[in-house]
């Protein structure tokens, strides 16, 4: 009887034991197309290497990672990893995985460039914070069949703004397609036009200044394309606040001729698209200033709040691997943010030439940059220049303020928010 | 045996609630016949403390607090700034000559909306209700028809409005097969305003109007025998006999409207999302918007638009309370 006891006893021990070394790891993940689906597929690998850890994945709307996350951090809860955009407004929030990484000089190697835009806590911040699954990088893209059909030529590399939009309005016109140009409702897409035609954005401290000559010159000209029908109308306009709106189904039915968008919606459209008509990304329209786009991009990041950091940053070294990234990437035909992969490129096997030749058009793009495209990416408040852009400059389209007006709250809104954030 | 099955439960829970007789004896005799009233009613008031009366503490709190954060200990005392950012204006009737524009289109909105969709849902509701009181044929599947937008979720009812609306949606492609122009309904400032009123009618004029109905039909019926003997008019039997009986359950109607409109929120952040601009933008998007949607997030400002927006809806829950009770006292 005394043994059975003492058997049951060490039995109980051994299964507590383990339940103690057992974790579960929470991870939100969104996708634009199959990024969760094809993680989840990593994640058996991760598992049989790591006996003992489990990792959940919560695939969950854009939304509820750009609303309903913030909230839950700021109030110490939430999943124990999320795959994010808003890098440096939830730097605070990140935990730095270094300790529990095998060679953090690789991953800076690697990921170095985007890992600075979650360092967020001075010069002397060497932590890394995010897994970087996803480099994007906003621009056009064209319907080329209705290019044809209309039998005007695409513009050069180096064509301005004003040359694209003539040719779309032209194409739009001789074919009687609905709409010329479209532009996402976001202040991020709005932000390479604007700093191609001169905003810098950021003082020589940088500090945000948003409102300069180079802005209020792009502000004037979306708007009078907006007003002139130049722009769909419906997508700036047509909606309130900051809600983002996208103009991917006009594009993918053909009622559209030019779409400024980005890199993330390649598969969505080699999906939606098929062979229905030609499509291609070309390269940023020119400004005065520069040709730029804005990088940008999702990574899958820990939180401080997590009770098995040690398995987290176990997880993000494994996702940050060379061979994993790749085949998430051949997966969601996005472009690699690691700078090993980016040099040696990635076999998208299942990408149809539609798809490949804007991955490279993309990929090509980013490394001509404006320095200023990636200072604004990485700076922690730029959610609240984004949000007064998007809001404001509606305003100013449906006419409730004029342009000045707009501007002028788009400072205070810009001010108001840093001092909140402060 | 089947008085056996019949009288089992009642008998164990006789034997149950029989558990809690002497406990409660002497909880009475502590407390005293009058004080046991508040022993049964502590566990109401305690949930009711935690689920509504903190919140609401809270939220004064937030209101008077500033910065993005959430945790209260982290974020400064600015006393009365949110509350009079929210009021600083040069002309109420301007919102743009306001320090907070925003707040001001949608309180303006949210009026406009209010006098022009309660106004139009009760008038709608009355007619419908008149008519559905009559004899006519079919009459329960009307009175079903007109129900059934209240049963469908706000989320359904704006989807589908949206994809009859939307520049190339059914309500243009039927206007294009008459050879007439099509309007871009939901991106002009006047008809999103429009269409936000005419689709909050359609979702919940049904409940109304049951209402209303009810209220017709608890009107005795002699009084319009009465008036027929007596050879009064149509208008005369509406006038005179109809609104004034039916009166108590218009104001029921018109103040469960006025507090559903001010709160009115999903269907129009669907529809039209607050657009075009701020054409549609109404108070609780407002409040929404400041406090989740919006980076950083100002807990503070939009803790103090909910506060000046539940003193209005306080107002008219006290309006409502008063009328049920001159109604309750005949």
């Amino acid at each position: 009887m005394k043994s059975r006891i003492l058997l049951s006893g060490i039995a109980f021990a051994a299964l507590a034991a383990s339940q103690a070394a057992a974790a579960e790891l929470r991870f939100s993940c969104y996708q634009d197309g199959v990024e969760c689906d094809a993680w989840a597929e990593q994640m058996k690998t991760f598992e049989a290497e790591n006996p003992g850890t489990t990792v959940k994945i919560d695939v969950v709307p854009y939304k509820s990672i750009v609303e309903g996350l913030p909230v839950q951090l700021a109030s110490g809860e939430g999943p124990d990893l999320a795959r994010v955009t808003d890098l440096g407004g939830l730097a605070k929030y990140m935990l730095d995985i270094s300790p529990y990484v095998k060679d953090a000089a690789a991953l800076e190697a690697s990921y170095g460039r985007t890992l600075a835009w979650t360092r967020v806590n001075g010069p002397d911040d060497k932590g890394i914070y995010s897994i970087m699954d996803q480099q994007t990088a906003t621009g056009p893209y064209v319907n080329k069949t209705l290019f044809d059909q209309a039998g005007v030529a695409l513009p050069a590399k180096g064509a301005t703004y004003e040359q694209w939009v003539a040719a779309a309005k032209e194409v739009a016109e001789k074919t009687k397609t609905p709409y010329a140009v479209a532009m996402d409702r976001t202040g991020h897409r709005f932000a390479g036009p604007a700093i191609s035609y001169g905003a810098k954005y950021f003082d020589a401290e940088g500090n945000p200044i948003t409102v300069d000559d180079g802005y209020r010159a792009f502000a004037k000209q979306f708007v009078e394309w907006n007003n002139d029908g130049t722009f769909a109308r419906d997508v700036w306009a047509g909606s309130g606040g900051a809600t983002y709106q996208d103009a991917a189904k006009e594009f993918i039915n053909g009622s559209l001729v030019m779409y400024i968008s980005g890199s993330w919606q390649i598969g969505r459209f080699g999906r939606d698209i098929g062979d229905a008509f030609d499509w291609v990304a070309v390269p940023a329209p020119c400004g005065p200033a520069a040709c730029t786009g804005i990088p940008g991009g999702a990574a899958v990041v820990g939180f401080k709040h997590t009770k098995s950091p040690e398995e987290v940053g176990k997880l993000l070294d494994f996702m940050a691997r060379e061979e994993v990234q790749a085949a998430v990437l051949a997966k969601t035909k996005n472009i690699p943010a690691n700078q090993v992969l980016q040099a040696k490129g990635i076999d998208y096997v299942n990408a149809s030439d539609a798809e490949k030749a804007a991955l490279r058009t993309f990929a090509e793009s980013l490394a001509e940059f404006s320095p200023i495209a990636f200072q604004f990416q990485g700076y922690k408040n730029n959610r609240a220049i984004m949000n007064a852009t998007v809001t404001r400059i509606t305003q100013a389209i449906v006419g409730e303020s004029t342009l000045d007006e707009a501007l002028a709250r788009i400072d205070a809104d810009v001010k108001e928010a840093l001092a909140a954030a402060k | 045996m089947l008085a056996t099955v019949k009288t089992a439960p009642y008998r164990l829970v006789s034997a149950a609630f029989g558990l809690f007789e002497r406990p409660m004896l002497a909880l009475q005799k502590m407390t005293g016949a009058q004080r046991i009233a508040w022993v049964f009613l502590l566990p109401n008031l305690v949930i009711f403390s935690l689920f509504t009366f903190l919140p609401i503490a809270l939220n004064g709190i937030y209101a008077t607090t500033g910065s993005d954060r959430i945790l209260l200990s982290e974020r400064p005392f600015v006393g009365l700034d949110n509350f009079a950012s929210l009021l600083a204006c040069q002309n109420y009737l301007q919102p743009n000559s306001c320090e907070r524009d925003i707040f001001w289109r949608a309180v303006h909105n949210t009026g406009y909306f209010v006098v022009v969709q309660v106004g139009l849902m009760v008038l709608f509701s009355l007619l419908t209700a008149l008519i559905l009181n009559r004899n006519i044929p079919l009459r329960g599947f009307f009175r079903g028809v007109f129900f059934y937008p209240v049963l469908l979720s706000p989320v359904v009812v704006a989807l589908i409005w949206k994809w009859i609306l939307q520049r190339f949606g059914v309500l243009n492609a039927g206007l294009e097969g008459l050879g007439m122009p099509t309007v871009n309904w939901l991106v002009e400032a006047d008809w999103a305003f429009f269409w936000i009123v005419f689709v909050s009618i359609w979702a919940h004029m049904g409940f109304y109007t049951l209402i209303l109905l009810a209220g017709l039909q608890a009107i005795p019926g002699d009084v319009y025998e009465a008036a027929e003997m007596d050879g009064a008019s149509r208008w005369r039997v509406f006038s005179r006999i109809t609104m004034p009986l039916l009166v108590p359950t218009m104001v029921v109607v018109i103040v469960l409207s006025l507090i559903r409109a001010v709160q009115a929120f999903d269907e129009i952040f669907v529809l039209t999302g607050g657009g075009p601009g701020s054409a549609t933008l109404l108070l609780l998007q407002y409040i929404y918007e400041t406090g989740f949607a919006f980076r950083p997030q100002l807990f503070g400002v939009a803790a103090a638009a909910s506060m000046l927006m539940a003193a209005v809806l306080l107002v008219l829950t006290l309006i409502q309370l008063r009328a049920a009770r001159s109604q309750a006292e005949g």
